[in-house]
């Protein structure tokens, strides 16, 4: 059956490779100029528990993932138990007889097939660990849907190279067993590809996309403390330290990677941290020394489950008023929430810029489902992400007459040197401070260095762009959201806007500062509000109402630590009066 | 620490600074007879004897009395969160490791809530001098006990006395790897000057707990008392200042209070097994047009 569009799941135990499993299995469709989106499921521990892979594939552009899948690889029937709703009707389910007993499975799904595929047998008869029934299952995929072996031979390759040619070997001969035994014994293919232009694609997840943008802003200094699901990035800076002169710092705790960050951009070097809700609370202190003396730093938020330890491996959007109200006292800063990858890359190179340029802290918010997804993307334009460091000096010379590190300006920025110069001498205090920096209690000075701070906040509010807007300007509904909920959103768009009501967006990705007017101005008084938001409490409806005064009564919010499903979405709009 | 190689064209030769050079236009606000005036004068005169530049040396401050001397002394100067001076100062080092850095703060800064960063910091071997500032009080916030405070220490927090014996900033500096682990006393100056002058020049993390008096708060740690209990550790014929056993042992001792240089050892620099910043510091890298396409490929 030729389709434009396909949704594989795999599941099974933790320490079976479902992850990177499903990592090969989204690569082998970039690599022939699909259009990918994946999602991985988690459990905190290292072994046992369940994980699940999800890949749509797609000849047309997609948005997210989506509730129904077209084959279910099932490596325990617990992958059955769990997500055999989730399968279309007349859909697929992969499953080993050795490990799954489907008798009462198929008696709640009568439109199911079943394909048994002797995983176990496959495996044991080859003499490879159990753990590689992954790649077997991924053979026999490939071949169920007369896809290309040779793609996933070169994949697997690619991925497991680094372990040496006797583990890739046994990999790529576990996958041909899979995919041979489709062709040769149950001789059927289910679903067929429409073909499309063979150019390859990225596959990013949110990620490695700050990463890279961070790396092309010039960031030098990174440190961070691994808290799920932040620590791929710390790896990857890691990974690269050296060719791209990065110091890479897992230093003791929060405390010490926020203020590490801060001295070193102090010093001189763009800083950039990563962390998680919990370790965003413990960083908190440090923002308010990076605003108080003005140095800049670039804070990234992945967000998960809270509070307290909350769900470690799974994705909220809980944090976003935390983010705009972090830290005591009353400062500027900047929150951005980008809501696929491609704005994670772009955004990040304006967090640094604006951080520089203002010397305040800019908040990049992610979730977990944003930080570990996969998208395709067909490139980057990395030319576009340029560099300015504002008002920072860096040569003697450049001092003109005596150096006063807070002067007051017109539009509140006061020149920054790189520390060490000659003439620059200054103290960064987080004591108030009068213009030179010295510890300064009086009243006078007090209000003026606070007017200094926030003054900028004129030239600040010019760069800040607004939320855009996608889908007809005439819409009845206008949904309003923020961050990752914009890819189920844009899915649940495409299909709501082909039946009789008229759906928007006006997606944020700026949180702070808020520019009120505009949106004063494109809150329509006569078509339907509402906000989708991943938390409980509504905290882009709140904002919105503490800016405008403007009440969005609709809600369509979850909370369970996953994502939107399209499906979901449409259901709430439908719900709407 | 060792000395970075200069960027000024001052030589020795051409120095001409005194230690008035290093003042600011402040002046100290500290109570007349505080410890701070002794260090504060010795770390200028030693500055001036090392013919370093004001603009060479970065000290991070912590929070209390000692962190007001931000104010006072004539150098780059961060003036950091209370407990947080030591991660600034690596942040700051590791971005440029030819600037000289300092970090001074006082009990709680080290020992309580940067405690956690003084043991690391230790471990690290990073090229810095950190002084302790030990009064064994809260000073700033007007005498509560502090975590070097003497078992049953009176105070507006511990009306009954302290109950907990006090933390050991030598010892822990020791256990936690530092290569230059000394202590000083404000009352003696030169003493104090050599003590520092050395941690500066010293190839790797220096530590010096300097004992202090605080006049206002603090009537037990007195000067006179500390005078009593003192002796140097240079004058103990055939002290072995590589022995960490020998220098453990002093750092425990009770009834007398050793000062002068514990232990000292070379151990390689945490800066040099960073392969990043061995042509130049990580701020003199050049970051307008960085070329990504190679990372980007890896994507595909």
């Amino acid at each position: 059956m030729k389709v434009s569009n396909l949704s594989w799941k795999i599941g099974g135990e933790a320490g079976f490779g479902i992850l990177s499993t499903g990592k090969i299995f989204s690569k082998i469709f970039t690599k022939k100029g699909y259009s990918v989106i994946d999602n991985n499921e988690y459990s905190s521990l290292i072994r046992g528990g369940h994980n699940t892979y999800t890949t749509r594939i797609s000849s047309n552009e997609i948005f997210s993932t989506n509730k129904n899948i077209n084959i279910l690889v099932a490596l325990n029937e617990e992958t059955i138990r769990l997500h055999q709703e989730e399968v279309t009707y007349g859909g697929y389910i992969v499953y080993d007889e050795d490990d799954c007993n489907i008798g009462d499975f198929k008696k709640a799904r009568k439109d199911i097939n079943y394909v048994m595929v002797p995983f176990s047998k496959i495996i044991s008869e080859l003499g490879a660990p159990k753990v590689m029934v992954n790649n077997v299952s991924l053979g026999t995929s490939v071949a169920l849907i007369n896809y290309d072996l040779e793609v996933l031979k070169n994949v697997i390759k690619d991925i497991f190279g680094r372990k040496g040619s006797e583990i890739v070997n046994l990999n790529i001969k576990s996958s041909e067993l899979g995919y041979k035994y489709v062709k040769e014994k149950l001789k059927i293919n289910i679903y067929e590809l429409e073909i499309v232009k063979p150019v390859s694609k990225m596959l990013v997840t949110g990620n490695n996309a700050v990463f890279l943008g961070a790396v092309r802003s010039g960031c030098k200094f990174y440190a961070a403390y691994p808290m799920t699901p932040s620590p791929s990035m710390l790896n990857l800076f890691a990974s690269i330290e050296d060719d791209y002169n990065i110091v890479t710092k897992q230093a003791e705790d929060e405390m010490a990677v926020i203020n590490m960050a801060i001295g070193a951009s102090f010093a001189g070097a763009r800083a950039m941290v990563a962390t998680s809700s919990g370790g965003f609370s413990l960083m908190n202190e440090g923002i308010s020394s990076a605003a108080m003396t003005e140095t800049p730093i670039v804070i990234v938020l992945c967000q998960r489950p809270a509070p307290a330890t909350g769900l470690p491996t799974w994705t909220e959007q809980g944090d976003m008023l935390f983010a705009v109200h972090s830290s005591h006292g009353e400062f500027l800063r900047v929150v951005i929430a980008p809501g696929d990858p491609e704005e994670c890359f772009y955004l990040t190179g304006e967090a640094f810029n604006i951080a520089d340029k203002y010397q305040i802290p800019v908040i990049i918010m992610l979730d977990k489902y944003l930080s570990e997804s996969h998208f395709s993307y067909e490139k980057f334009d990395f030319k576009n992400i340029t560099v300015d460091r504002g008002k920072l000096l860096s040569k003697s010379k450049d001092i003109d007459g005596k150096y006063r590190r807070y002067f007051n300006t017109d539009d509140g920025i006061s020149p920054r040197v790189v520390t060490g110069i000659e003439g620059g001498i200054h103290i960064a205090n987080s004591d108030e401070h009068n213009e030179d920096g010295y510890s300064e209690e009086c009243a006078h000075n007090r209000k003026i260095m606070v007017d200094k701070r926030f003054r900028k906040i004129k030239k600040l509010i010019e760069e800040i762009p607004p939320p855009k807007i996608y889908g007809p300007i005439d819409a009845e509904i206008t949904i309003w959201s923020w961050g990752s909920c914009k890819g189920p959103i844009l899915e649940a768009m495409n299909i709501l806007n082909q039946k009789e009501k008229k759906v928007n967006l006006i997606h944020f990705t700026y949180l702070y500062p808020f520019n009120s007017e505009y949106i004063e101005g494109i809150i329509g008084e006569n078509n339907k509000n509402v906000v989708v938001e991943n938390n409980k409490t509504a905290q882009l409806a709140k904002i919105i109402m503490m800016n405008t005064g403007y009440r969005i009564k609709n809600k369509i919010l979850k909370y369970s630590g996953r994502q939107f499903l399209p499906e979901e979405i449409i259901s709430g709009i439908e719900k709407i009066e | 620490m060792a000395m970075e190689k200069t960027k000024s064209k001052t030589s020795k030769g051409n120095y001409n600074l005194k230690p008035g050079d290093f003042n600011t236009e402040r002046k100290p606000t500290w109570c007349p007879g505080c410890g701070n005036y002794g260090i504060w004068s010795s770390l200028k005169k030693t500055f001036v004897k090392l013919y370093l530049m004001p603009h060479e040396i970065l000290i991070v401050y912590g929070i209390g009395c000692s962190g007001n001397g931000a104010n006072f002394i004539k150098t780059y100067a961060f003036h950091a969160l209370h407990g947080r001076a030591l991660p600034v100062a690596t942040g700051a080092k590791l971005a440029n490791h030819k600037l000289n850095v300092l970090i001074t703060g006082g009990d709680s800064d080290g020992v309580g809530i940067g405690g956690n960063h003084f043991m690391h910091t230790c471990r690290r071997n990073i090229n810095m001098t950190y002084l302790l500032y030990n009064n064994k009080v809260y000073g700033l916030t007007t005498g509560q006990t502090a975590p070097t405070s003497d078992k049953g220490f009176k105070t507006k927090s511990t009306p009954s006395g302290v109950l907990e014996k006090p933390v050991n900033p030598v010892l822990l500096a020791l256990a936690s790897g530092a290569t230059y682990v000394a202590r000083g006393f404000s009352g003696d100056t030169s003493h104090l000057s050599e003590i520092i002058k050395k941690a500066i020049k010293h190839k790797g993390f220096s530590f010096i707990d300097i004992l202090q008096p605080c006049v206002t708060l603090n009537k037990q740690n007195t000067y006179d008392f500390y005078r009593e209990k003192i002796y140097k550790l240079d004058e103990i014929k055939g002290y072995d200042k590589s022995d960490l056993n020998e220098a453990i042992k002093r750092s425990m001792e009770e009834e007398k209070i050793p000062i002068g240089i514990f232990y000292q050892v070379e151990r390689p620099l945490y800066e040099d097994g960073l392969k990043q910043i061995e042509r130049k510091p990580l701020v003199d890298h050049i970051i307008t047009d960085i070329d990504i396409n190679r990372l980007l490929n890896n994507y595909y």
